[in-house]
């Protein structure tokens, strides 16, 4: 089973890389059937935001997928999981600086200072960014040790978006609370998981 | 880039073209309310004219009035109300009255409209979640109601409650508002020209996911102050409590007026997306104004008040 997932990395990592453009594809096409709600730009923010959230999620729950199963193959798929979040989070911030306030900049930082859930949405963004540019090969050979801890950021990521979500509801909590409760999850998984992080003793 | 629109054009109404239509309701060609076909029960709306004394701007479409709501009572979404209120059932329609009046008790919503004037009126209305839209209300002034009920001097302040029914609204299943939704005004708010109480919109009856059969509209007002499917009026001495002030009293008040100036604790009120029904990506944001744009008819009301405290 091991090796034929690894054997297959290439056409696993092709049929993601395809899954994770759908969302995207789903709203393109909606687009064009006029089929976004009355308020469209509220719907475009509000999709590319919960599906910036769930490819999050979907990224914490590599490591304790490997651990699980003891399948290296989770790992491999890891970073390109880790690009889309990023890549629906930009979606979601240029929706926000495009289509809903016009590049209105002065607008753009008075949000950022005096809205809550603003600021920590685009703490969120400002901490992927790193991240992302740290994701290719050389970087992670060149940064050695430090490639970790800069990547252990997503860890509060996670706390950052999960309060955006929350801090901008009207009053109905649950949708949030449970990506919340999912986030944390994935969270106490690492904090609690005696191997993880351990070189298993008999590979 | 532009999204198609798969629309024509002669959906989003234009001004001259309504009023042409209207002239053809009121000679007669088409009675009120043939349009409607689902409840053959629904109230019967008796001729009415528009009232051109109000700004008239370019309504939102039909399609979009009817299915981007906030109506709690049948589900969260916006798109839950038009779905889950389809078999809601508002025939034989009563309101009871009660508190500081002369005439208390059960009223027939039908024949109780027959007591007044009931007109057309194309009112914007701003969503405390800074959208916006452009409706033509059909309805009465609620001041007219008020003289029929006549109150007594103790009655400083008016209450509304709507339905409580989880049989018939599945929302009211669930904790989102300390059910049956509750709102109030201030009596002289409730006697201005402007607050309507509204019986349809786009000339005919209201549609289940607005508010059917009869609901408030205060357009100077965010709109959850225009409180749907009326089931109880009082009239009261002390300022009620509206459900949003019981759920969060730092973020929604009493008053609710419309004011670019005073933003809600999370987010900022001074620009709202207008929607239209027609989507581009420019020009979606317009700027708030203050009291909606209805000051000449409201400002008197609020003056020498703190509009920051009484938000």
């Amino acid at each position: 089973m091991k090796d034929f997932l690894m054997r297959k990395l290439f056409w696993l990592k092709a049929v993601l890389f395809v899954l994770c453009l759908l969302p995207l594809a789903i709203i393109v096409w909606d687009g064009f059937q006029n089929n976004l709600t009355a308020d469209p730009i509220e719907e475009i923010l509000h999709r590319t935001g919960i599906w910036a959230l769930r490819l999050l999620l979907l990224t914490l729950l590599m490591t304790p997928l490997k651990v699980m199963t003891k399948l290296a193959v989770f790992i491999r798929l890891r970073r390109m999981l880790g690009l889309f979040t990023f890549f629906y989070a930009t979606l979601h911030l240029t929706t926000y600086l495009w289509l809903d306030i016009q590049f209105n900049w002065s607008q753009f930082f008075e949000d950022i200072i005096k809205r809550p859930y603003i600021t920590v949405g685009m703490a969120a963004w400002l901490l992927m960014l790193p991240m992302a540019i740290t994701s290719n090969k050389r970087m992670v050979r060149r940064l050695g040790k430090s490639w970790k801890r800069l990547h252990r950021v997503i860890y509060l990521v996670i706390l950052l978006a999960c309060l955006h979500f929350i801090w901008l509801v009207k009053s109905d909590l649950n949708e949030p609370l449970i990506y919340t409760v999912i986030g944390l999850s994935l969270l106490f998984f690492r904090l609690f998981n005696y191997s993880y992080g351990k070189k298993p003793r008999n590979p | 880039m532009k999204f198609k629109n798969t629309h024509k054009d002669f959906q989003v109404t234009d001004e001259s073209v309504y009023r042409q239509r209207r002239q053809l309701l009121k000679a007669g060609l088409i009675g009120a309310g043939s349009l409607l076909a689902p409840s053959a029960m629904a109230l019967t709306l008796p001729a009415h004219k528009r009232n051109d004394k109000f700004s008239i701007e370019k309504t939102t479409l039909e399609k979009d009035v009817t299915t981007y709501n906030n109506f709690y009572e049948f589900g969260l979404g916006k798109d839950d109300p038009a779905e889950n209120a389809k078999n809601f059932n508002t025939d034989d329609w009563s309101i009871e009255v009660s508190g500081h009046c002369n005439k208390t008790g059960t009223f027939d919503l039908e024949k109780l409209i027959k007591n007044f004037t009931i007109e057309e009126r194309i009112y914007r209305m701003r969503c405390v979640e800074a959208w916006s839209m452009v409706i033509p209300w059909l309805g009465f002034k609620l001041a007219d109601l008020i003289k029929y009920l006549e109150p007594t001097s103790n009655a400083k302040y008016v209450y509304f409650e709507t339905l409580y029914d989880p049989k018939q609204m599945p929302g009211q299943n669930g904790r989102a508002i300390p059910w049956p939704y509750r709102e109030g005004l201030r009596m002289d708010e409730a006697m201005n020209e402007l607050t309507l109480m509204a019986v349809g919109l786009f000339g005919k009856n209201m549609p289940n996911q607005n508010g059917a059969p009869i609901r408030l509209v205060t357009p100077w007002k965010y709109g959850f102050k225009g409180i749907k499917s009326i089931k109880k009026i009082a009239f009261v001495d002390k300022q009620p409590v509206n459900s949003w002030q019981a759920i969060a009293p730092n973020e929604y008040g009493f008053y609710a007026n419309v004011n670019p100036e005073v933003d809600h604790p999370r987010w900022s009120q001074a620009t709202e997306r207008r929607i239209t029904g027609e989507f581009s990506f420019f020009r979606n944001r317009i700027d708030t104004q203050i009291y909606n744009g209805y000051a000449e008819y409201v400002a008197s009301m609020y003056q020498g008040m703190d509009l920051r405290k009484n938000f």
